[in-house]
């Protein structure tokens, strides 16, 4: 069991909002996932700059002094915003990838959690109501955001197996349920060049719909070829950058619940999940149907 | 009218009182508001209570009941009725899945759709959804009536031992050893007794299919009977 909650705002008023209102319905949650939870959000977009999300299970040590090395091995100013155990790293795009080369040279004991022009991923094992606590995800702007509560069954409780998980820019997916074919889907992701974080199920999940936007797909069409290649229980949320889908497996039993309005798109495991939404009441709430893709766009 | 805002009330304190109306008791009605999701409402009731919700419900609503009429103003999460036993439950809304499951007497009416596995495992209640019903619907089912005004999703029936399944519109699919059947005028009456105990006067009993056991599975087979 674990627990979902995602929020897509379709009212740009509701931005700043939308922090507190993904904390509210994340800790709803907590009893289908008290082992560790975590968000990904997205927002703050802007013209050529890049985020890096980073985790040290030392933060004190690996965030002191991490600015002016990384500046001094880019030649560039940038920006790190330290919180809690993570920290984000904002940088010109250009230097994306030679900004990720430095930070594993100056500090190897460091877990990126997510890269991209919009999204932050925050997560850590803990109750869902202190782990947004620890992050201020309470405080924080966006365009749309997912998150998950966990209760471990496929791999160990820690912070690299929370979700969501990130395996490309500006992706992220979350997941209810289990794999049962992911030991071999990773073998052939990994000769197709994918690099893999933990033994987890659900990062398989990510990274196959990472290879598959990979060759050209949109997210809809990822998640279409999912239905057929992935096999086991699930319902997955996944973000990109401007998207926001849903998808369960052909069987359904792990629970869904979504809602519309003029205002957003809301998924949560319940509808528990839901009820402090503005103007929930009058929403179009229905269960996603089994192999069926829902998809949004900015 | 005792009258629960389950905002502000544990629910436990509701499923208690439930629990302790006493044979005679006067005060039969009940009234829940704010459920906001809340699994478990109104379940074990053993007494002859009307008891109103008023909102959506998240798991096991009606859980168990015996005697109770329980109506739901909204929708219900997994499990509404669950193992039920006699009584009548209402759904104004949709019903998420496993409506009715193992549900053993009494009456389950859904007003709008239900879910996957609808009355999977019934054991003799009669279950009625004006709406459509999802995949695997009375998968094992053993006794009682399945009527559906709407469609069936797959593999309806798969499995079914004496459950009747009544459906009007069209059904996806049929899952192993559930086949069309004749209907009967012992049938029609039947379905003519369920709709109008089920407040449905807008359609007729001849607008629907029927569907039950081939009893062509192992199960069936005699031979088969030292196998457990």
């Amino acid at each position: 069991m674990c627990g979902i909650v995602g929020l897509f705002l379709k009212d740009k008023s509701l931005e700043p909002k939308l922090g507190e209102m993904l904390s509210t319905m994340l800790v709803t949650m907590t009893d289908r996932g008290p082992d560790s939870a975590g968000i990904a959000i997205y927002g703050g977009a802007a013209g050529s700059e890049a985020k890096i999300t980073v985790q040290s299970p030392t933060p004190a040590k690996d965030f002191a002094g991490l600015q002016a090395e990384l500046e001094q091995a880019l030649g560039q100013a940038i920006s790190v915003e330290a919180k809690s155990t993570h920290a984000v790293i904002t940088l010109p795009r250009d230097k994306l990838e030679e900004g990720r080369a430095a930070l594993s040279e100056l500090r190897p004991d460091i877990r990126i959690m997510s890269s991209g022009d919009a999204i932050e991923i925050y997560k850590e094992t803990g109750l869902p109501r202190d782990v947004v606590q620890r992050f201020g995800v309470a405080g924080m702007s966006g365009t749309h955001g997912i998150g998950h509560t966990r209760m471990a069954t496929e791999s160990a409780v820690t912070t690299l197996g929370a979700h969501p998980f990130s395996t490309g820019s500006d992706q992220c997916l979350v997941h209810n349920g289990s794999l049962s074919n992911h030991n071999n889907l990773r073998r052939e992701l990994k000769h197709q060049g994918m690099r893999f974080e933990t033994e987890n199920d659900s990062e398989v999940a990510a990274a196959y719909l990472t290879a598959e936007m990979a060759k050209g797909k949109n997210l809809g069409e990822a998640l279409e070829g999912a239905v057929d290649d992935l096999d086991g229980f699930f319902t997955f949320v996944v973000g990109t950058k401007s998207g926001f889908g849903v998808l369960r497996d052909a069987i359904a039993c792990k629970p869904a619940v979504m809602a519309e309005t003029d205002q957003y798109v809301a998924f949560g495991s319940e509808y528990r999940a839901l009820v402090s939404l503005p103007g929930i009441e009058a929403a179009r709430v229905w269960e996603p149907e089994p192999a069926t893709v829902y998809f949004w766009e900015h | 009218m005792p009258t629960f805002d389950l905002a502000i009330t544990p629910l436990r304190d509701l499923n208690q009182a439930l629990h302790d109306v006493a044979p005679g008791s006067n005060d039969l009605h009940f009234e829940v508001i704010n459920p906001r999701g809340s699994h478990a409402v109104a379940c074990g009731v053993s007494a002859p209570v009307a008891i109103d919700v008023q909102g959506n419900v998240g798991y096991y609503c009606g859980g168990m009941n015996e005697d109770a009429t329980i109506t739901i103003h909204g929708s219900a999460g997994p499990g509404v009725g669950e193992n039920m036993m006699s009584g009548t439950i209402v759904v104004k809304g949709d019903a998420s899945q496993y409506a009715g499951a193992t549900a053993c007497g009494g009456m389950l009416v859904i007003e709008g759709n239900a879910s996957s596995r609808c009355g999977i495992s019934m054991k003799g209640v009669d279950i009625v959804v004006r709406g459509s019903i999802g995949h695997m619907s009375a998968f094992m089912a053993q006794a009682g009536n399945l009527v559906v005004l709407g469609d069936a999703g797959d593999a309806l029936g798969d499995s079914l031992y004496e459950a009747k399944i009544f459906v009007r519109g069209s059904v996806k699919s049929l899952g192993a050893d559930c086949i069309p059947k004749a209907m009967k005028p012992k049938h029609l009456e039947r379905l003519a007794r369920l709709l109008e105990k089920a407040g449905i006067t807008d359609v007729k009993p001849e607008e629907f299919k029927r569907y039950g056991s081939a009893r062509k599975l192992y199960t069936f087979h005699v031979d088969n009977a030292d196998a457990y």
